[in-house]
């Protein structure tokens, strides 16, 4: 069996979205390479209400890279040193021993911290609640053939269906941008036909959400793709804005009472 | 309320207007950017007339100044303004939105992807600005050149103008940091626009980067070589 480790942690303590914060050091002895960094801050935690102290609050949920809760900036980066991988993916043997590691939440005006290493993302589900949907008649299923779907697109489509929501990307956003994910919510529906009669009106008011949740704006830095657990690209990003500008240009308001019959 | 209606609230609260939309200015920024480096890239051009002589430069001074009997250079002028105030109205606008999203920063955080030329964009261009002006005053106008030569009738000192200009060392040094600045900034800007404007596509990747550096080094590196010429004597 591998050495265990002795690490140091820094972490970012704080009671409550009103409260003051601080940076706390905590030992993290014996610690087992093959664990999890979720499960490495299990142990911390049984320490602590050993010693009746308060565990540290962190997010998690799946512990398997799908759910997206597992929110924390390791060391500088969302989620830890290694790319495509969510916290509760990363094992302590990416770290060595005698290691100081500064565990701080994501950092954004739209995510207020809500205890230690927990934000509240639920300005993501407005977001999505503003356009990320497809409308559709309910019934019968059709037939999963019936619509055409060439596959290059239905792969597009697919890679950016495939975020999980995590937040990492406007953590690793020195504006703190949450366009990465946006625009992998545009293009996951906007590459496929169900997603066509919505196109236009959902990049507009998906983007008007962003902006009234105080997310910042896309500078091309290129931090969200290198961050983002699932590889989104930053091609998305660019369909997103060539789709809003054609939206922009060709937007009709709404006609009011309908129109004469 | 549900999430529902939180956010169609919200989305109603902030309006659809374009300009009001991050979006959007992200766009007004990269298109009077684009008129800003098509105009640095055709000054450029015109500029190198310094090395075909006095007489080549002072016609072409005299040219700018005749189109359109006289109007040309208005046009221009007013295009370069426009381009100029929405660029720096959505540069600070943007920046200001940019800092209210992070108002707590990391203690540790790592830059991986990002350049230094893309982290240095908003002070790149706030020395752009104060070089702009200078560079008016100095070149255009002559208010900051002890030894301008101001137009009489139908004849320009361009050249005398700029040779004497720069024989000034702390003015060539000026325009030099100024030009590394501008290479500091179209490097980005250039890759930058064409994503904003969403021109991406995995076929021109590496086209995109090689044309920004390109373009830069073409434009810095000829910009700086006229205070250079004048230092060393090459021109004179
Ligand atoms: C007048 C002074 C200037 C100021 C204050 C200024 C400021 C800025 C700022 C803050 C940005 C955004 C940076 C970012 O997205 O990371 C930007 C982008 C840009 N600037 Fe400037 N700039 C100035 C002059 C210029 C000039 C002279 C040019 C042309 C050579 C130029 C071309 C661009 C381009 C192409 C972009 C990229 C737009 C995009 O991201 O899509 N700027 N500028
Ligand atoms: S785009 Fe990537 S980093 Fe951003 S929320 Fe989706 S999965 Fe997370
Ligand atoms: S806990 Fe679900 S992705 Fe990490």
């Amino acid at each position: 069996m591998s050495k265990h480790l002795n690490l140091t942690l820094h972490v970012w303590r704080q009671k409550n979205t009103s409260c003051d914060g601080k940076f706390v050091e905590y030992p993290a002895e014996n610690v087992s390479p093959d664990m999890s960094f979720l499960e490495m801050l299990d142990v911390v935690n049984e320490g602590l209400i050993r010693k009746g102290e308060d565990p540290i609050t962190f997010d998690h949920d799946c512990r398997e890279g799908i759910c997206g809760t597992c929110s924390m900036v390791i060391n500088g980066r969302p989620h830890g040193p290694k790319e495509r991988t969510t916290t509760c993916q990363l094992h302590m043997r990416s770290f060595q021993d005698g290691e100081s590691i500064t565990l701080e939440p994501w950092r954004a005006e739209a995510f207020p911290v809500l205890r230690d290493l927990m934000v509240d993302r639920t300005a993501f589900d407005r977001i999505i609640a503003a356009g990320g949907f497809i409308s559709v008649p309910t019934g019968s299923p059709q037939d999963a053939n019936a619509l055409p779907i060439p596959k290059e697109n239905a792969e597009l489509a697919m890679d950016a269906a495939a975020c999980i929501g995590c937040g990492a990307c406007v953590a690793a956003c020195p504006n703190a941008s949450a366009m990465l994910f946006v625009s992998a919510k545009i293009n996951h529906l906007g590459q496929l036909p169900q997603g066509q009669p919505e196109r236009y009106s959902r990049v507009r008011d998906m983007i008007a959400q962003m902006d009234a949740e105080e997310f910042g704006t896309c500078t091309n830095h290129g931090e969200c793709e290198i961050a983002c657990p699932k590889g989104i690209k930053m091609e998305n990003i660019a369909r997103m804005n060539r789709d809003f500008l054609k939206a922009s240009l060709t937007y009709r308001p709404a006609v009011v009472g309908g129109g004469a019959g | 309320m549900s999430v529902a209606e939180q956010s169609i609230a919200g989305a109603e609260a902030r309006g659809h207007g374009f300009l009001a939309s991050s979006v959007g200015r992200k766009i007004v920024m990269a298109a009077s950017g684009i008129v800003l480096f098509g105009f640095v890239t055709v000054h450029m051009i015109g500029n190198t007339q310094a090395y075909m002589g006095a007489k080549s430069l002072n016609a072409y001074a005299e040219f700018l100044h005749g189109m359109l009997h006289g109007g040309g250079i208005w046009i221009f002028r007013a295009v370069l303004l426009t381009a100029t105030g929405l660029h720096v109205w959505s540069a600070t606008t943007l920046t200001l939105d940019n800092l209210a999203a992070r108002p707590v920063g990391y203690r540790a955080q790592q830059s991986v992807a990002s350049t230094w030329a893309s982290r240095t964009m908003r002070w790149s261009g706030v020395i752009l600005a104060v070089f702009i002006v200078f560079h008016l005053l100095h070149l255009t106008t002559g208010q900051l050149h002890p030894a301008f030569k101001a137009p009489q009738g139908h004849e320009y000192f361009a050249y005398d103008n700029f040779v004497s200009g720069f024989k000034v060392p702390a003015v060539a040094a000026f325009y030099i940091v100024a030009q590394l600045c501008l290479g500091l900034h179209m490097w980005h800007g250039v890759w930058s626009f064409t994503q904003t404007l969403g021109l991406s596509h995995p076929r021109y990747e590496g086209l995109r980067r090689n044309f920004a550096t390109g373009l830069t080094l073409l434009v810095v590196g000829v910009n700086i070589s006229y205070p250079v010429a004048v230092i060393t004597g090459f021109i004179h």
